[in-house]
């Protein structure tokens, strides 16, 4: 199936570059041509005159952060505010699991972004700014009536007015551009937003919602903070609830419909979702979480407007959305706290302490099982001791030697692990919790003695100071474990590393070079 | 010049209502057809999509299948039916893999993992369409509303030598057959499983299956469904019909029997009003069903606002 391709590039020659629209405008308009051209010439010709390419490319890049230019200053400006709206709105709406009700909002203006149109006879930004808000608190209220008289669920009510509303509004849209002057409308630029095509008065609406979003969040910040996380709370200390509700809800709808012009109906939920999700991911505290939306938001935005600007027929609402995504793509994975890879690599550290620790554990259980003579442990006695081949051993000696607990020696070509004494203290208190749990679930959960080593096994690696101390006061000082086995205490193992007078009594713990 | 009276169109009977009928009967019985078989296929799985709580993640593949589209077509550089549907497949169940990974790997709730995660799958194929448009034969309006008045530009190719019609058309019709069929095989493991996923266990069926193989078949219907409505009215053909017949009745038959009924008036007025308005067809049939879901909500027996308001 083939479509028109010369009403598609009819389409796109409307939904113009930065750079078109900088013509428009009265910039320098022979060099624009001439960059144009040159543009288009190096895009044709391809490696031949890359290098001409490239110094547009360059030159593109100093005009747009030169900011000489009205309309980038124009399209930043928007950029920077409409950031920092849906970032404070987005926080809210992530919070308080409305995201899909940003989506039907976003799609549901659209209806009142043509009757503006239509009304004004022209795209006057007041009056589909009015028309737009007048569908979407309609979209609203509709979710809400469908929800209260019939059986159809939520998910499915927010869908039909998102669906419905979008219908009708591509019906309208449809209809304008059949008109006579509906060719030069710029509707169309409200599906997928063109910050190049914002007017001054839009980034003023974009500046004045931004300006009133700050102000009524730093204002009511506790409303709005208790309202989002507990509204019973917020009903039992007296306050409106209900009107902070509404109050966030028209903020909301403000900050989708002078988004349109930027982002395009279709997209603005991502921008309201993304970067506080980015930022969700970042913080415990809602106020941090704000700030850093705010930021993300702006960053992205920015972003978006700069590519768009760049490559000269793409819209900006997409480039935008791709940017959020990126922040939070970065901060899904590197979060310090919930990333993926910096919980993979908590995960990671936490199973070679794991694997030390039972290391450690068979030296001391081999000195052990030679009644603690000798100062090193042989590595072919303890590779049958893990029961592993001797070569999965040194790796594991290895590693243990990496933590600077262990020496590894030859001597007559056979290989002897020995600890330090920070590596016998170590060893000393996983044997020690080790047998503490196994008494403690005998004796105090009534565990039979064959049942407890599984559970010691995990639970020895996890025990801290605090609770070692305890259990062992409520197992009155205990020096056996259930298997008869020498429970190592805290006296002992302190003991063991100072010098043993002759006349006491031996009681095996002992550093290996002393 | 005032605008409204140029907003609407003189209408004529004879050229809006008789004529698709009559002389012009070749080009707009496929349009027709085409409309129809969107709406039913859709209707019929979303009925289900419905019960389910699903209809939003409807919304999300039908969003993401865009960028599997595409790329498809700059790797096989042809349009053939193979190559799109693994596309978006594919792209549908990246979609659904990474709203699942997002969900239990980080702390995001499910209702922001879908709209991170379908959004931005579809900026990436818009863009993508800015950049390779040209190549692709596909332009953002047909991705905003879709283009089912392109059927009447395909040849028509022989089904088995018993009929003729337009490629798409036929494709569409094997798709709604087939959503019918399948629905009425599994008629009572989709039922127990939508309603009751613990009752579907302990009569040793397994709704994970269940869950999965109606994906597929979402995603098997939405991907036909793309070129004719686009990404974004799916939803409507996928919601409208269910939630509006479940207003009228309460047995699933009968609510299943009432979308088909839905979706061949919703194809016939769309195309009407279509024609009249010169406007996307996808954009009227959704208009009308809509309109549909608005009449049964005010006057459907029993469950209308009227109904209740007057008991």
């Amino acid at each position: 199936m083939k479509l028109d391709i010369g009403y598609v590039l009819r389409w796109w020659a409307r939904t113009s570059s930065f750079a078109k629209a900088t013509a428009d405008r009265g910039a320098p308009r022979g060099v624009l041509a001439v960059l144009m051209g040159l543009a288009f010439a190096a895009s044709a010709q391809g490696a031949r005159i890359g290098d001409m390419q490239e110094t547009v490319f360059v030159e593109q890049v100093w005009r747009f952060f030169t900011m000489k230019d009205a309309v980038v200053r124009t399209a930043l400006l928007g950029s920077v505010f409409l950031g920092i709206s849906c970032g404070l709105l987005g926080s809210f709406i992530v919070v308080r699991k409305l995201s899909l009700f940003g989506d039907t909002l976003s799609h549901a203006v659209l209806p009142g972004v043509a009757i503006g149109y239509l009304v004004a006879g022209q795209k006057d930004p007041v009056a589909i700014f009015i028309g737009a808000t007048v569908a979407g608190v309609l979209g609203t209220v509709m979710v809400n009536l469908i929800k209260k008289t019939t059986h159809i669920k939520e998910d499915s009510s927010l869908g039909m007015v998102l669906a419905g509303f979008y219908g009708i509004g591509i019906v309208l849209m449809n209809r304008i551009q059949k008109l006579p002057t509906g060719t030069q409308s710029g509707v169309d630029k409200f599906l997928f937003g063109q910050a190049a095509a914002l007017s001054s008065v839009e980034v003023w609406m974009i500046g004045g919602v931004a300006l009133a979003a700050v102000v009524l969040v730093l204002v009511f910040y506790r409303q709005f903070l208790i309202g989002s996380f507990d509204i019973g709370f917020a009903k039992a200390m007296g306050l409106p609830a209900g009107l902070f509700h509404y109050l966030l809800m028209m903020l909301l709808a403000f900050t989708v419909v002078v988004s349109l012009q930027a982002v395009g109906a279709v997209l603005v939920s991502a921008m309201l979702v993304i970067p506080a999700a980015s930022a969700y991911l970042l913080t415990e505290r809602m106020h941090r979480m704000l700030i850093l939306a705010s930021v993300f938001g702006i960053f992205s935005g920015v972003l978006g407007a700069f590519f768009s600007f760049l490559g000269n027929s793409l819209p900006t609402g997409p480039l935008m959305v791709l940017a959020a995504s990126s922040v939070f793509t970065l901060c899904f994975l590197f979060s310090p706290r919930h990333g993926l890879v910096s919980r993979w690599r908590k995960r990671r550290s936490r199973e070679a302490r794991i694997r030390n620790e039972n290391t450690l554990k068979a030296i001391y259980q081999v000195r052990e099982s030679h009644g603690f003579a000798g100062e090193g442990v042989k590595l072919t006695d303890l590779a049958e001791r893990m029961n592993e081949p001797a070569a999965d051993t040194r790796r594991r000696l290895a590693d243990l030697v990496a933590t600077g607990v262990c020496d590894l020696k030859e001597i007559e070509g056979k290989s002897f692990a020995f600890l330090n004494p920070d590596g016998w203290l170590k060893a000393c208190a996983v044997v020690r919790n080790h047998r503490l749990w196994e008494l403690y679930l005998t004796n105090q959960a009534e565990y039979e003695p064959d049942h407890v080593h599984d559970d010691a096994e995990v639970i020895e690696h996890v025990l801290g100071e605090e609770t070692v101390r305890r259990l062992e006061r409520l197992l009155d000082y205990p020096s056996e474990d259930p298997h008869g086995k020498l429970i190592p205490s805290l006296a002992d193992v302190q003991r063991s590393l100072t010098q043993v007078s002759p006349g006491e009594k031996a009681t095996g713990y002992r550093m290996p070079n002393q | 010049m005032d605008i409204w009276s140029q907003l609407i169109p003189e209408f004529s009977f004879q050229q809006v209502f008789v004529e698709p009928w009559t002389e012009l009967l070749d080009p707009f019985i496929w349009i027709f057809l085409m409309g129809f078989f969107v709406t039913a296929a859709c209707g019929f799985i979303g009925t289900f999509i419905v019960w389910r709580r699903m209809a939003l993640v409807g919304d999300a593949i039908s969003h993401s299948v865009l960028p599997g589209l595409v790329i498809a077509f700059l790797v096989s550089q042809s349009r053939d039916t193979l190559p799109m549907f693994l596309g978006a497949v594919g792209a549908g169940i990246l979609t659904t893999g990474l709203i699942e990974i997002i969900h239990q790997k980080s702390r995001i709730k499910t209702d922001a993992a879908l709209g991170i995660v379908f959004t931005t799958l579809f900026a990436f194929g818009v863009v993508l369409v800015s950049l390779y448009g040209e190549n692709v034969d596909l332009d953002t309006d047909c991705v905003l509303y879709g283009e089912i008045e392109h059927v009447t530009l395909e040849p028509l190719s022989s089904f088995f030598g018993l009929f003729e019609a337009p490629g798409s058309v036929m494709r569409m019709g094997i798709v709604s057959l087939l959503v019918v069929v399948l629905v009425i095989l599994f008629y009572r493991p989709l039922v127990v499983s939508s309603f009751d996923p613990g009752l579907a266990r302990s009569m040793g069926m397994n709704p994970a299956v269940m869950h999965h193989a109606l994906m597929s078949l979402l995603a098997i219907v939405v991907v036909s469904s793309f070129e004719a409505v686009g990404a974004v009215l799916v939803i409507a053909m996928l919601i409208f019909p269910g939630t509006t017949a479940s207003l009228l009745s309460d047995r699933l038959p009968v609510i299943l029997g009432i979308t088909l009924v839905i979706a061949l008036l919703g194809a016939f007025f769309g195309m009407h009003f279509a024609l009249w308005l010169d406007i996307s067809t996808a954009g009227a049939i959704s208009t009308v069903i809509f309109g549909m879901f608005l009449l049964a909500w005010v006057f459907a027996p029993r469950r209308g606002l009227l109904w209740r308001a007057f008991r």
